[in-house]
């Protein structure tokens, strides 16, 4: 039996050695072809827990990066982070593989990219979602109490029993910013309506979202807007499956346009133009005219609004209604709420 | 010495094989689904063993599946099974996450080994809450575990919210300096790895597992209930109580898992959407090391070798690090059917049993 374990000893070290060996080998070689190949600037993306195809904002930030791609002005590669102990690893990958920029899709990540940031000041770093105050790093952070305002206005004119529902995912400060200003834009409209708001604690619980919407619905709620990620696809679900039985209900979509995915069922979606802010920052690190600090995308930047699609099922009164709105939070006329009201 | 190379060998070439095996299976997958495995396993290694900083951090990823590896199996040799390790863990973070915040002006010396036993004994009587109920009203430990997992994880996230939240964040505020089992000089040697205390105490936590299972008395009535309920009682041994005590134990090393987390990686708490999955893979962890501490030792690292290399794997080779669960997945799958195994071995056990007749 001792010979067994000595031989198996044995067994391991030699093929530890060997692939050691592998390593080594395979590193040089990686290096020079990515060095000799051609002069694309490099490009790294690390998602948060909710992975590359989210139907949200990382899809949408590796959508953008893959724009750039087919300009052919960049190589982008991303990895997924499936624990929150990963995202510093991840990141590292990147900054100590020097690529250009690496990027942080995420408010998560926020720590991770502050962390990695300061251990490594020559390295270019930009977040969504969050604001991380180094001198290398661009945050990007988008007004979506802005554009929530803005279907808020849609079904606060669309509801036909005064009724109206929101799903968010975990209680924190992004997820209340669409909330307060989906309320203020209700209320804006229709004094009359009472609009419920109901947090899930999740954004990977499809089935807590069906839930809350099926609440909802049988309260009476007629439109319910979701920004609840993974778990928003549950209230899709419930709408769909009631639309069928000839019901009468509406979903309002976020971050993309969701009415491509769910069209029988889409009032609108607040739509986040992630891929356009990773694709603007991307471009200045190209130009190298990149430069550390925070920006807010809003309503005035085309940052967050409705897409043209909602024209489908919106009367084009409404969307008139939403233009005059529009106008007046650019131009400071109305100022929308961060936090709820109380 | 025998005896401890006999638990080994024992089980070491099956282990060994199916670690080969499994391996193998993903490669085939691999291959199916056009990916290059010799490159993707090359960079595994190379994702971990490649340089300092990679090696630090697979150090980091390793000593909590130990901890949490080290709950399933004590609780198992008790003839229990705890699959709420996850729920423990979370327990065991948010009270060490309690301690580091909210007590303050302790030295390090007295702060940081508090957060740590609080986080342990937490965890433990969590997991004590599923052993008294099957003690005293013989609910199924494996159904109470599970459940308690969700408890768990929305009383960490309500004790987060309410008392220990910053303002503005979906996190706790960061713990004392003080509290922090961060060890400075090391993770500069390790080029900023996120090394910790917590790692050699997940060894101790190993070498403690062996000698209170297989060197003490109360080890030894653990092992017997373990192995038959009925004998025990009829031995004179109190089976509730012993019941209570392991689970306690188990979970002890869950909530230590937990607290190592809290106060040597992140040092804050974030609001959790889903459970971390740390507890969970403890399960597998304990199958692949056999349910033996030092077992779990080397089960432990292959399992954080293979998580962290997957990265490496994503980034060298573009294969999507969902792969290494199926490689993991195949492993356990002939751990447990050792058939497989031992059928494949048989040629070679036949001669050398040959050998020792002459």
């Amino acid at each position: 039996m001792r010979k067994t374990l000595k031989l198996s000893m044995v067994m391991m070290l030699s093929l530890s050695v060997l692939l050691a060996g592998c390593g080594k080998k395979d590193d040089n070689a990686g290096s020079t072809t990515g060095a000799g190949s051609d002069k694309k600037v490099e490009i790294g993306m690390v998602t948060d827990v909710g992975g590359v195809n989210d139907k949200s904002f990382n899809q949408s930030a590796w959508e953008g990066l893959q724009a750039l791609e087919k300009d052919g002005k960049i190589k982008p590669s991303y990895l997924q982070s499936t624990k929150a102990d990963e995202y510093i690893t991840n990141l590292n990958k990147y900054v100590k593989g020097k690529y250009a920029l690496t990027w942080g899709i995420g408010m998560s990540l926020g720590d991770a990219i502050k962390t990695v940031a300061k251990q490594n000041p020559d390295s270019k770093l930009a977040i969504i979602d969050a604001v991380v105050d180094e001198p290398n790093v661009k945050s990007v952070t988008f007004a979506e109490n802005e554009g929530s305002f803005l279907v808020g206005v849609v079904a606060g004119k669309m509801t036909k029993t005064n009724k109206i529902g929101f799903v968010g995912g975990t209680k924190i400060p992004v997820i209340e910013k669409f909330a307060a200003g989906f309320k203020a834009g209700v209320l804006a409209v229709n004094p009359q309506a009472k609009v419920y708001i109901e947090y899930t604690g999740a954004f990977d619980k499809p089935d807590l979202g069906k839930t809350s919407a099926a609440t909802f619905y049988n309260d009476g709620a007629d439109i319910v807007f979701q920004a609840a990620g993974g778990t928003g696809t549950g209230v899709f679900n419930e709408a769909t499956e009631r639309v069928k039985k000839g019901e009468k209900v509406w979903v309002i979509g976020v971050d993309k346009d969701q009415s491509i995915e769910y069209p029988d069922v889409t009032l609108t979606s607040m739509v986040k133009r992630v891929d356009e802010a990773v694709k603007r920052v991307s471009q200045e690190v190209v130009d190298g005219t990149f430069k550390g600090g925070a920006e807010e995308l809003t309503l005035k930047d085309n940052g967050v609004g409705i897409p043209d699609t909602s024209s489908k099922n919106v009367p084009a009164d409404v969307l008139k209604l939403v233009e005059d709105y529009k106008a007046k939070i650019v131009s400071g006329e109305i100022k929308v709420p961060v936090t709820e009201e109380k | 010495m025998s005896k401890l190379s006999k638990i080994f060998t024992g089980n070491i070439v099956v282990s060994l094989v199916a670690i080969l095996f499994g391996l193998i299976v993903g490669a085939i997958i691999m291959l199916i689904g056009g990916y290059d495995p010799i490159l993707a396993y090359q960079s595994l290694f190379e994702q971990v063993f490649g340089n300092k900083y990679d090696f630090g951090e697979t150090l980091r990823e390793i000593s909590p599946l130990v901890l949490t590896g080290l709950a399933v199996a004590f609780a198992f040799r008790a003839g229990l099974f705890n699959i709420g390790g996850e729920g423990q863990f979370i327990i065991g973070m948010t009270a060490a996450t309690f301690i580091g915040i909210k007590v303050t002006g302790l030295p390090a010396y007295i702060h940081a080994p508090l957060a740590l036993i609080v986080g342990a004994v937490c965890g433990g009587i969590w997991a004590g809450i599923a052993g008294y109920l099957k003690a005293a009203r013989g609910v199924n430990e494996v159904i109470t575990t599970i459940m308690l997992n969700w408890t768990a994880l929305y009383l960490g996230n309500y004790i987060v919210t309410n008392f220990l939240m910053k303002s503005g964040m979906d996190k706790s505020f960061d713990i004392q300096d003080s509290a922090s089992i961060s060890i400075q000089s090391l993770s500069s040697f390790f080029n900023d790895a996120r090394i910790h205390w917590g790692m050699f105490l997940s060894i101790l936590a190993a070498i403690f597992f062996y000698y209170f299972l297989w060197k003490s008395k109360q080890g030894f009535e653990l092992r017997a209930v373990g192995h038959n309920h009925n004998a025990a009682e009829y031995a004179g041994m109190n089976v509730g109580r012993n019941v209570v005590k392991a689970m306690f134990i188990s979970g002890a090393f869950a909530g230590l898992a937990g607290a190592i987390q809290i106060l040597g990686v992140f040092h804050y708490q974030t609001i959790m959407s889903g459970t971390p999955g740390t507890g969970f893979d403890g399960i597998a962890v304990a199958l692949i090391g056999m349910n033996h501490p030092f077992g779990i030792l080397l089960g432990g690292s292959l399992f954080g070798i293979l998580t962290y290399g997957s990265a490496g794997m994503s980034f060298g080779a573009d294969v999507p690090p969902e792969l290494i669960r199926i490689v993991i997945g195949s492993i356990i799958f002939f751990i447990a059917a050792q058939g497989i195994v031992r059928w494949v071995l048989k040629p070679f056990y036949s001669k050398r049993k040959k050998e020792k007749v002459l």
